[in-house]
């Protein structure tokens, strides 16, 4: 099964809601308040947020519309259109050539969001063009944090960094990254614990791991990918504030849109943020990890 | 978000006159807000819905008490209700079987089943004195069983030993097996994370349920769940029959709106939440929690309450009427500054001020020094009755007999007559602008916090 195909399946549920919903909702003659009310309510239960759905009605509400135009087919195009403006320009191709070598890669993101499995699926995708990886097991907290990315790489085929249970996660990523440096590793890829965002200790490690990679290299980590979990409510827009805060988040990778209400949140993160999607997760097995492809995703969210 | 939930809801009652009661327009409009609030603390659309019209006949009609403002009284309303929903059954661990009882944690990849399954044993060995065995079902995360032996060991808590390439039937089989050889007394299975959706995965689990047959089945859920909480809650619910939630993650801050959607819909208590990363972080569910943080609204909450009891009514409508005449003596600076003592802080005497959470907000972040509060009572003590009623005649020798008999000094006397004179300027525009509210005032002058400080 190709990973388009799969990507639709898994968002069939939602999408087959969503047409219904705006099925109903536009049968109704006339845009009036009760139709604007069934199509934010529509919005609001894929996550999408109120703020984001405010400013959405109200775009669609302004417009006026010929008696032709008021069909479902119409809207559809017009939601369609709008949410495409958002998510193409975050759309950015993540498996390309590295600029620099070796390339650093830091995970983050709250726990349970899938860090240590996107890494597997990640390595996966990379090494298909032949290329060197290093892990960092930094995750040295969860108990067999470490077995799990072990499992991975052994699956995958890349080599890993660890150190004992407890020890410092940034002195993890110091031996990864110089161990990738001084091994012409094309990319160095660093796994770190979940944390919530507004644990300050937690952050505050998070932080120390970045000061540590920097006295390497000024210039790392040439990426930091906040992994966010597609279930996650509106929760998810604290939690890139606030790992922001640290440093840079130069992309997203969104785990678990295999699940039912899917989408919504990464239309709201894409609309505030602007921060690059670099990769969906849809799944467990290791291929379950593709580009964000605006279109794709937008085409499997809307119709199918 | 919703620090200005009261204010959103201020505004809409400034539309409408105060009247003794609630009526349906305010209650209405009142909703309207807070049920926004709720969607945007992630309560799901059906389950905010049906809340909001449960609780607008309970709102109508109410009587609002002088001293509050109806967007108080109604956020108090609104709480009373999320608290009913929320919580309810007796919310303990059921053991109440033939030994070894047993327990099944199910849920979302990712949603904390692990960890929870290793606090939940040591919860029930420390209160229950109980014998467990821990058993990991999950063979397709790399290295799950392992993560539970490992928790299990640094605990002290007996775990399965792990035989590779078992199925999780066979585990189960193996798992009750040993128990009973070893004379268990609860067994706690941690399933893999599953997607709701994935027939072959629920297929599994109601296997494994049948052959189980536990006394308690827990839906491990992230507090951080969106809209999809209602679709998860359902078709565990369905597939597994649960008897009981367990929240994790509740020490982040997501708003946990996930908790009212899956006790709505799976009609199962809510038994614990996970408040952290350690064994020992995990707290027996209290709605009044979750409401808060919900609505975000428990500082209001509490101020209702506590102004219910302690504030004399007569007291109030004396103050208002001076206030009304653009009259505020220190005798009524005095009373004021008892009654913010005995109710807990500036912040919350301000606060009760109707239309007022615009400056409760400067007044939070201009940090005030409360025990500032005290030695201005001392200052007005120390004034005659001509100077307490007429403040224009303090002049110099007078400030320095006041500063000395209050043990405080000219400066100090100096700010409290400065502040005064604002505040009678202020309860002046109160006045003209109708008297209950500050309308189209931004607010207090920042001198006012400088000289509390």
């Amino acid at each position: 099964m190709n990973f388009f195909k799969k990507l639709k399946d898994s968002l069939k549920k939602t999408s087959e809601n969503f047409t219904k919903g705006i099925g109903q909702i536009f049968d109704k003659s006339k845009p009036n308040v009760e139709t604007l009310k069934d199509l934010e309510e529509f919005l609001i239960k894929s996550d999408v947020g109120v703020k984001f759905v405010n400013d959405f009605s109200k775009k669609i509400a302004e417009k006026k519309y010929l008696k032709q135009e008021l069909t479902k087919e119409n809207f559809l195009k017009i939601i369609s259109n709008e949410i495409k403006n958002i998510l193409k320009p975050v759309e950015k191709n993540f498996f390309f050539e590295p600029i620099t070598k070796p390339y650093v890669i830091l995970i983050c993101g709250v726990n349970g969001v899938g860090k240590t499995t996107t890494i597997g699926k990640l390595c996966k995708k990379l090494k298909k063009n032949n290329k060197k990886i290093i892990v960092g097991a930094a995750d040295t907290f969860r108990a067999a944090a470490i077995d799990q990315l072990e499992l991975w790489c052994k699956k995958v085929d890349v080599e890993i960094i660890k150190s004992p249970l407890g020890s410092d996660p940034a002195s993890v990523a110091y031996k990864t990254f110089e161990t990738a440096k001084n091994n012409q590793f094309d990319y160095c890829i660093i796994d770190t614990a979940g944390r919530m965002q507004n644990k300050k200790n937690l952050m505050e490690e998070f932080s120390k791991i970045i000061r540590v990679l920097k006295k390497i290299d000024i210039n790392t980590p040439h990426e930091t990918i906040l992994v966010l979990d597609a279930t996650t409510g509106q929760n998810a827009i604290n939690q890139i504030d606030e790992f922001r805060k640290i440093t840079p988040i130069t992309g997203i990778i969104m785990t678990k849109l295999d699940g039912t209400a899917k989408g919504g949140i990464l239309i709201a993160i894409a609309h505030q943020f602007k921060i690059p999607i670099y990769a969906i997760g849809v799944g467990e097995k290791e291929d379950d990890l593709d580009n964000f492809v605006a279109d794709e995703f937008l085409e499997a969210f809307i119709k199918n | 978000m919703f620090e200005n939930l009261t204010g959103k809801i201020e505004d809409v009652f400034s539309f409408f006159k105060k009247g003794t009661r609630l009526n349906e327009e305010q209650v209405d409009e009142g909703l309207r807000k807070i049920r926004q609030a709720l969607l945007e603390s992630d309560v799901a659309l059906s389950v905010a819905k049906e809340f909001i019209a449960n609780v607008k006949p309970k709102a109508i009609g109410q009587e609002v008490l002088k001293s509050l403002t109806p967007a108080q009284l109604l956020i108090k309303i609104v709480n009373d209700e999320l608290i009913k929903v929320l919580g309810g059954e007796n919310s303990n661990i059921n053991l109440n079987t033939v030994p070894p009882a047993k327990m099944l944690f199910v849920g979302l990849q990712g949603s904390g089943k692990t960890t929870t399954s290793v606090k939940i044993a040591k919860y029930i060995e420390k209160n229950f004195n109980k014998k467990i065995l821990l058993s990991s079902l999950d063979v397709y995360r790399p290295a799950a069983q392992k993560q539970l032996e490992f928790l299990g060991n640094q605990n002290n808590i007996q775990t399965l030993p792990i035989i590779e390439g078992q199925l999780p039937i066979e585990i189960t089989q193996r798992t009750l097996a040993t128990a009973n050889l070893s004379g268990t007394d609860v067994i706690i299975f941690d399933t893999a994370g599953r997607t709701q959706i994935d027939s072959v995965m629920m297929a599994e689990l109601n296997n494994l349920k049948k052959i189980i047959n536990p006394i308690e089945t827990f839906l491990v859920a992230d507090s951080l769940t969106g809209q999809d909480a209602v679709n998860i809650a359902n078709e565990f619910k369905k597939t597994v029959d649960l008897t009981g939630v367990i929240l994790t993650r509740i020490d982040g801050d997501g708003k946990g709106g996930a908790a009212l959607s899956m006790r709505s819909v799976t009609g199962c208590p809510i038994k614990f939440l996970g408040t952290g990363e350690k064994v020992d972080d995990l707290e027996i569910f209290h709605p009044q929690r979750i409401a808060n943080r919900i609505l975000g609204m428990g500082d209001v909450v509490s101020l209702v309450e506590k102004v219910s009891q302690n504030l004399k009514r007569e007291e109030v409508e004396e103050l208002e009427e001076n206030f009304k005449k653009g009259q505020f003596t220190f005798n009524d600076y005095l009373k004021q500054i008892r009654q913010m003592k005995k109710i807990g802080g500036m912040g919350k005497i301000i606060g009760m001020i109707p239309g007022i959470s615009k400056i409760k907000k400067q007044i939070d972040e201009a940090d005030i020094d409360e025990s500032i509060l005290n030695k201005q009572e001392a200052i007005i003590l120390s004034m005659t009755k001509k100077e307490r009623d007429n403040p224009k005649i303090i002049e110099g020798s007078r400030k320095k007999r006041i500063a000395i008999g209050s043990g405080t000094d000219i400066t100090l006397v100096n700010k409290l007559l400065k502040q005064h004179k604002m505040m009678t300027i202020m309860m002046k525009k109160m006045s003209q602008s109708g008297g209950r509210n500050f309308g189209g005032m931004e607010g207090i002058p920042p001198e006012l916090f400088n000289n509390l400080k």
